[in-house]
């Protein structure tokens, strides 16, 4: 085999790849979406009309129409995409810090200190948010330990609300933070600090003008991979959230296992597809311009 | 310093006086740089030389103040450096690394003090313009450092270190990235910019020749410590010590013994050499052990019959260099020495390994040192 053929049969592996398992299910997805609901398995319509002798395509736009007149789905979106932003700039503010400080640890204490940023994975994600229920129930963890150093007379409410929501979004999805940003901070060459002290920048103004605009790509890199996966988290607001914190994953839940709607839970997924585009798009864009 | 002692004035011309300078990077361990004094005046361009280790670089950085001295004090303009932050510092610093910040362009990166001193914008914009004409690089402003070639990334590092107007330039290695022809053209360069700007730099460099085309005087360092201070030729013709005579340039030692003493020359017995060496230098008791180093340059393969330290060998290797031809000669006791000859004509007749041939050396071209 020749060296450009076989570069070439290395790139194809991971475009089949994507092919396969995204593009396709993809299509699929909105094939479904442009269906209408019946009662039958498959429960949603042919693509392709066949009865009567001619081919006949069948579309229908009944689900997207829905999507964008019933309050339900518009709220939805607009909660998760709330919820998801707020919690990706909480995961920033927190795991900024750390990762800073675990690049300025010693060495050998800093694969420690990784590990410990890795550490929750070994224990089941679902596992994990219904801890947070043990803690943050009325006579959880939490509330006990306030009761008792009498901090507070009356259990605060801190589950099956949006704050809930927050730490458990906050809290699942930090590591996803801390690691690009970790990886984008090692890189820095020390150097450029010391040179910024020479020419006269206090450690702060360093920090803002050199260290912080060399750490947008890992900004970037974490804010996507916290913020994506949180708009369509199902699991977290189930669990932790209340009747105020319906999140567009629960609604797709929902259509599809509750309503058997398969078409409207695919024209969901459809739409919160090209609604994560958005910001990847800009986000590309706004690194494109940092680095032309 | 730990006695409260009065401001000792330093000379009108001294900008940079550097007072029994100690640091230790760990309690207990070696001393990066140990007790280091140096007096170094406006306008000069100082060199500190020594091979790597030697706490040259670590010197540096205290002078930029990226590290606190243990023991000793610095003045910059006599002014004690003492607990002064390095942005603070009436100096600026060439990195190695260059460090230049790959965020910006090359303008940028020559404004960015002139920003962070809170200057105009049009006032930045003229220094930043003036700045890259001087290292021609004017073209180039809105490049980033990944759009630059190594040449050019250097000159925009001094343009950044020149653009506050510092008194002082430290640069760090400044042409040891660079290969080697650009780095002999920059060398005049930065001579050029030196003297046109009339700023003071102090270089270290591992490299004795670009100290010594470059610099007015140079300290050459070793084990933390300055062992020889004085202008290139003096650090070059009259080394203190083998240390420096061997570190500058090349040079052939015999190790002998005063045997006495005559009409301003010594004789040394050498067994290296299989004769007694006569050498221009001052009486030394008899006995005394001593070392004679001669330069491969100052060493004449067709010396006249009459001539003193004429020694018979036989040559081992040649090197043809171009400007001048570099043979070793291994002497009948086994020494071996280095010898270079001019090729002075196109058609010069070099001498062949395997030829023998009659050394000799002048008694002034000789320094003798400590064993």
């Amino acid at each position: 085999m020749s060296a450009a053929l076989r570069r070439r049969a290395v790139l194809a592996l991971p475009y089949a790849w994507l092919v396969l398992f995204f593009l396709v299910p993809f299509l699929i997805s909105l094939k479904i979406s442009v269906a209408e609901s019946v009662i039958g398995i498959p429960p949603y319509s042919a693509l392709i009309d066949t009865s009567g002798g001619s081919w006949r395509l069948d579309l229908s736009g009944e689900s997207y129409r829905r999507l964008f007149t019933d309050d339900l789905y518009v709220v939805a979106y607009l909660n998760a995409v709330k919820f998801a932003g707020i919690s990706t700039v909480f995961c920033l503010l927190l795991g900024y810090p750390l990762a800073y400080g675990i690049v300025r640890a010693p060495r050998r204490l800093r694969s420690l200190l990784l590990l410990l940023v890795i550490l929750p994975f070994w224990t089941s994600f679902l596992i994990r948010v219904y801890a947070w229920i043990g803690l943050l129930k009325e006579n959880g963890l939490i509330n006990n330990v306030l009761l008792t150093l009498g901090l507070i007379h009356q259990p605060l409410i801190l589950l099956n609300n949006a704050f809930a929501v927050y730490v458990g979004i906050v809290y699942s999805y930090l590591p996803f933070m801390v690691l690009p940003l970790y990886a984008q901070l090692e890189k820095l060459d020390p150097a450029l600090l010391e040179a910024a002290a020479d020419l006269g920048c206090r450690p702060w103004q360093a920090f803002l003008r050199v260290t912080l605009p060399l750490s947008m790509p890992g900004i970037a890199a974490g804010a996507l991979l916290v913020f994506i996966p949180a708009v369509g988290e199902f699991v977290i607001p189930s669990l932790l959230g209340g009747p105020d914190t319906l999140m567009i994953g629960k609604v797709l839940w929902d259509e599809f296992f509750a309503n058997h709607d398969w078409p409207m839970a695919s024209a969901v997924a459809v739409a919160m597809l090209l609604l994560l585009l958005l910001p990847m798009g800009f986000i590309r864009r706004l690194l494109q311009g940092e680095t032309a | 310093m730990s006695s409260p002692e009065p401001e000792r004035p330093a000379t009108a011309a001294s900008y940079l006086r550097i007072e029994g300078v100690v640091k230790r990077f760990a309690p207990g361990a070696a001393a990066a740089v140990d007790g280091v004094s140096l007096d170094i005046a406006a306008g000069e361009f100082f060199a500190l030389l020594g091979p790597s280790g030697c706490g040259k670089t670590t010197l540096l950085r205290l002078l930029a103040g990226f590290e606190t001295p243990d023991a000793g004090r610095i003045l910059i303009d006599r002014v004690d450096m003492a607990g002064v932050p390095p942005y603070r510092r009436p100096v600026n610093m060439m990195f190695q690394s260059y460090a230049l910040f790959p965020h910006m362009t090359a303008a940028e990166n020559v404004g960015f003090g002139l920003r962070q001193d809170g200057l105009p914008k049009a006032e930045i914009a003229v220094r930043v313009a003036a700045m890259l004409d001087l290292v021609k690089l004017g073209p180039l402003a809105r490049r980033k450092p990944h759009q630059l070639s190594g040449g050019e990334r250097q000159r925009v590092a001094l343009a950044r270190a020149l653009a506050q107007e510092p008194k002082l330039v430290l640069l760090d290695e400044p042409l040891a990235a660079l290969d080697r022809k650009l780095r002999e053209e920059t060398r005049f360069e930065l001579v050029r910019i030196q003297q046109r700007v009339g700023v003071t730099f102090l270089m270290v460099t591992h490299d004795q020749e670009e100290a010594m085309s470059m610099a007015s005087r140079i300290a050459v360092m070793s084990g933390g410590r300055i062992v020889q201070l004085g202008t290139p030729q003096q650090i070059y013709e009259e080394p203190a010590s083998r240390f420096v005579a061997d570190f500058i340039g090349a040079v052939n030692l015999f190790a002998g013994r005063v045997a006495g003493a005559a009409a301003g020359c010594l004789q040394v017995d050498s067994a290296e050499a299989g004769a007694t060496l006569v050498v221009e230098h001052a009486p030394l008791p008899a006995g005394s052990e001593v070392a004679i180093a001669v330069r491969p340059e100052k060493i004449t393969l067709a010396p006249a019959a009459t001539a003193p330290n004429r020694l018979a060998g036989r040559v081992r290797g040649a090197a043809y260099r171009g400007e001048a031809s570099t043979y070793e000669v291994e002497l009948a006791g086994g020494k071996l020495l280095r010898v270079t000859l001019p090729n002075t004509g196109r058609r010069t007749e070099g001498y062949a390994a395997g030829q023998a041939v009659t050394l000799a050396f002048a008694p002034a071209a000789a320094v003798v040192l400590p064993p």
